[in-house]
């Protein structure tokens, strides 16, 4: 390596230095935190008791059945949701693409959603749906008094759509990207070559779009894994509809267990780690060049 | 294979702009016609609403025959090449070629020698695994060609294939592009701006201006009898120099010499003694008076003192003031017939094109020879050319 080299180098260090530290200090020392917790017994009713216990806390999540329920409801969630996001997503990305007049409003109003808070969001919702005063239920082909809430897959469903609802302007937007890059000369190519507007489609958009795409998937995922708001209002968690993250925050927040709450935030952590290296993974795997040639 | 025929074709953008207005043209079978203009005159969009990628607006495009106005592109049975090649990143060379068959469902084995052919014809088979991306600008333009060619269709449509090669490459692709038409004997439609390449590769050649086409004509034919001003101004490099002329008796004035009339001018112009025109003398027609040898009764020698000399080793550009007190005149008809629409257009300086031998230098008189029977005349006002 050259002088110069070595000294832009150490120039690029310094200059990623402050946000490599930043990084440090809000991330990594309370992942290395909440690990340190979760190996001890910390349980604020009982201070005295405090101590080091090994791996049990993570032996006592891993052994309930609450811990696997939460799981299965989240994964459920993410991905129904993050598959209705996807299709919708892509939908309005096409039309937001293909907008000749008033892009500028249409591009605006499918954001509206994204920039409402979720927890207004959810109790929107959650008052559309209400047994009583809500207006769905006054719908034709809706029973009058049909309980939203009170079972868990309807429930799910309501979730689902606030949840839907409220990202997927978030999915659109950066599949829009994605989509903006691809030639248009291609789609030109391609129906001299005689494809249908289905076969461009799947053949020359969906191809170039997968960087796009896995991205999109990956934030949208990250997300979802992490549901909290939309449930905690909606049901709190009650008809068998908690997430894990509601979990943690039961153990940490509710009954004072930091010790058990740590454990559970560490396996989500651990979760969130593995969902994104497969998304990275499959990212780095023979990625398309971009849409120009 | 196939004839096209437009029909008094128009072409009306959204905005109302009209980018090609009552194009009539037709294209024999196997023919290589040549669509040249300057950059933004509506090629493209002719060659696009042949292709069916851009609707027509008005008149009847018939390809084989048959009415295709309102067929999908791909039920033209055409293929296309095109500027920027629109090579799909994501597949390799191999499935670029045979996308078109594919999707026609054409039997793989059949697909694969297709492709295999055509690669080898176009210096592509140790390429064919490879993408676009990692392809030199030539190679993939000639991925471009064999997508197109594998699928044998009724003509080809190329809109500048090669204008963003580098000089020498364009010069070697010009010509397996010529060769390759030539076997092939497939229809093709061919734009360009480039008038080297639209003398060198076609058998006619159409030149557009403003939407509106000029003259269709074989490359010889345009070069010895362009009907206007833009088509004698765009037709030939360097470009023909104009000047203003006045006619008396069986003479004409121009502003550094006199030339006799040939008996075809004088009909042309009428005998309006006195008419104002514009004249047109190709760099070409101009010679070193020392060095024309026999030929020199053929033409009119006079006296001009030189202001640049170009040498580019195989012939000599001498400039020369045209005048000034024509220049206003003359720059008016030229940039009406849309001639400052081409680079270089100065009316201001006069460019003979000279043998290398010759002793011009910069800043001293030279004797000149003009051929006088190679004189073009225009009419001012309009542009036309003046014909008997
Ligand atoms: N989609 C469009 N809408 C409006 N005007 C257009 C459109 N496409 C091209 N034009 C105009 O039509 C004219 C001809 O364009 P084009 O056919 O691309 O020219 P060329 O290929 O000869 O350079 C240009 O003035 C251009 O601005
Ligand atoms: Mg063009």
């Amino acid at each position: 390596m050259t002088d110069r080299a070595r000294s832009e180098r150490r120039l690029g260090w310094l200059l990623c230095a402050p946000a490599a530290i930043a990084m440090l200090a809000v991330t990594a020392y309370p992942i290395g935190y909440a690990f340190v917790l979760s190996l001890q017994r910390v349980d604020l009713r009982f201070p005295e008791e405090s101590g080091f216990v090994g791996f049990d806390n993570y032996s006592a999540v891993l052994s309930s059945d609450l811990w696997w329920t939460d799981l299965f409801n989240t994964i459920f969630l993410s991905v129904i949701s993050v598959s209705i996001e996807l299709c919708l997503g892509m939908a309005i990305a096409l039309v937001m693409h293909r907008a000749i007049f008033g892009r500028g409003v249409v591009r605006t109003s499918v954001l509206i959603p994204y920039g409402i808070v979720t927890v207004v969001a959810a109790f929107s919702w959650q008052f559309a749906f209400a047994p009583d005063t809500g207006f769905v239920n006054q719908l034709p082909l809706i029973a009058d008094d049909k309980d939203w809430f009170g079972e868990r897959f309807s429930a799910f469903s309501v979730i689902i759509m606030a949840e839907v609802w409220k990202t997927t302007p978030f999915m659109a937007l950066l599949l829009l990207a994605g989509l903006t890059t691809i030639d248009d000369g291609l789609y030109s190519a391609a129906k001299v070559d005689g494809a249908s507007a289905w076969q461009r489609f799947t053949r020359i958009t969906l191809p170039l779009m997968k960087p796009a795409i896995l991205v999109a998937l990956l934030f949208r995922t990250l997300d979802a894994f992490r549901i909290f708001d939309t449930i905690f209002i909606m049901t709190g968690g009650a008809q068998d509809t908690q997430s894990v993250s509601i979990l943690g925050y039961q153990q940490l927040i509710s009954r004072l267990n930091l010790g058990l709450g740590s454990a559970v935030s560490v396996l989500i952590f651990l979760c969130v780690l593995v969902i994104a290296v497969i998304f990275v993974k499959g990212l780095g795997a023979r990625q398309p060049e971009s849409g120009r040639a | 294979m196939a004839d096209i025929v437009l029909d008094h074709i128009t072409k009306k953008y959204g905005d109302g702009y009209e980018a090609v207005k009552s194009m009539d043209l037709e294209i024999k079978d196997g023919e290589f016609m040549i669509l040249v203009g300057p950059s933004g005159c509506g090629k493209s969009t002719a060659l696009n609403m042949i292709a069916g990628l851009e609707d027509i607006s008005d008149g009847e495009l018939k390809i084989g025959g048959e009415v295709v106005n309102s067929r999908a592109p791909k039920d033209r049975d055409i293929a296309m090449v095109f500027q920027n090649y629109a090579l799909y990143p994501h597949m390799t060379v191999r499935e670029n070629m045979g996308f078109a068959l594919k999707l026609a469902k054409v039997d793989q084995k059949e697909i694969d020698r297709k492709v295999e052919e055509a690669a080898e014809t176009l210096d592509l088979t140790e390429h064919l695994d490879r993408r676009p991306a990692n392809l030199s600008g030539g190679q993939r333009q000639r991925v471009a060609m064999g997508r197109a060619i594998v699928r044998e269709p009724k003509a080809f449509l190329m809109d500048e294939p090669l204008s963003n090669l580098d000089a020498k490459l364009r010069v070697q692709m010009r010509t397996e592009v010529a060769e390759l038409q030539d076997r092939l004997g497939t229809t093709t439609v061919y734009v360009t701006h480039d008038q080297t390449e639209a003398m060198t590769l076609g058998d006619r050649v159409a030149v557009m201006r403003s939407g509106i086409l000029q003259q269709v004509d074989t490359p010889g034919e345009l070069y010895n009898d362009p009907v206007n001003l833009f088509v004698a101004g765009f037709i030939g490099s360097p470009s023909m120099n104009f000047v203003h002329g006045k006619v008396s008796g069986n003479e004409i004035e121009l502003p550094f010499t006199t030339l006799p009339l040939t008996e075809d001018l004088r009909s042309a112009v009428g005998d309006s003694d006195g008419r104002e025109v514009i004249a047109g003398l190709r760099p070409e027609h101009f010679e070193d008076a020392e060095l024309v040898g026999d030929h020199l009764g053929a033409g009119v020698t006079f006296e001009a003192k030189i202001d640049l000399v170009e040498s580019m080793g195989s012939e000599l550009y001498a400039y020369f003031d045209a005048g000034s007190d024509q220049v206003d005149k003359v720059e008016q008809a030229a940039s009406e017939a849309g001639l400052d629409e081409l680079a270089g257009g100065d009316t201001n300086q006069i460019v003979a094109r000279l043998a290398p031998e010759s002793k011009a230098r910069r800043g001293e008189t030279l004797k000149l020879w003009v051929d006088q029977d190679r004189l073009l005349l225009f009419d001012p006002e309009t542009g036309e050319r003046l014909r008997a």
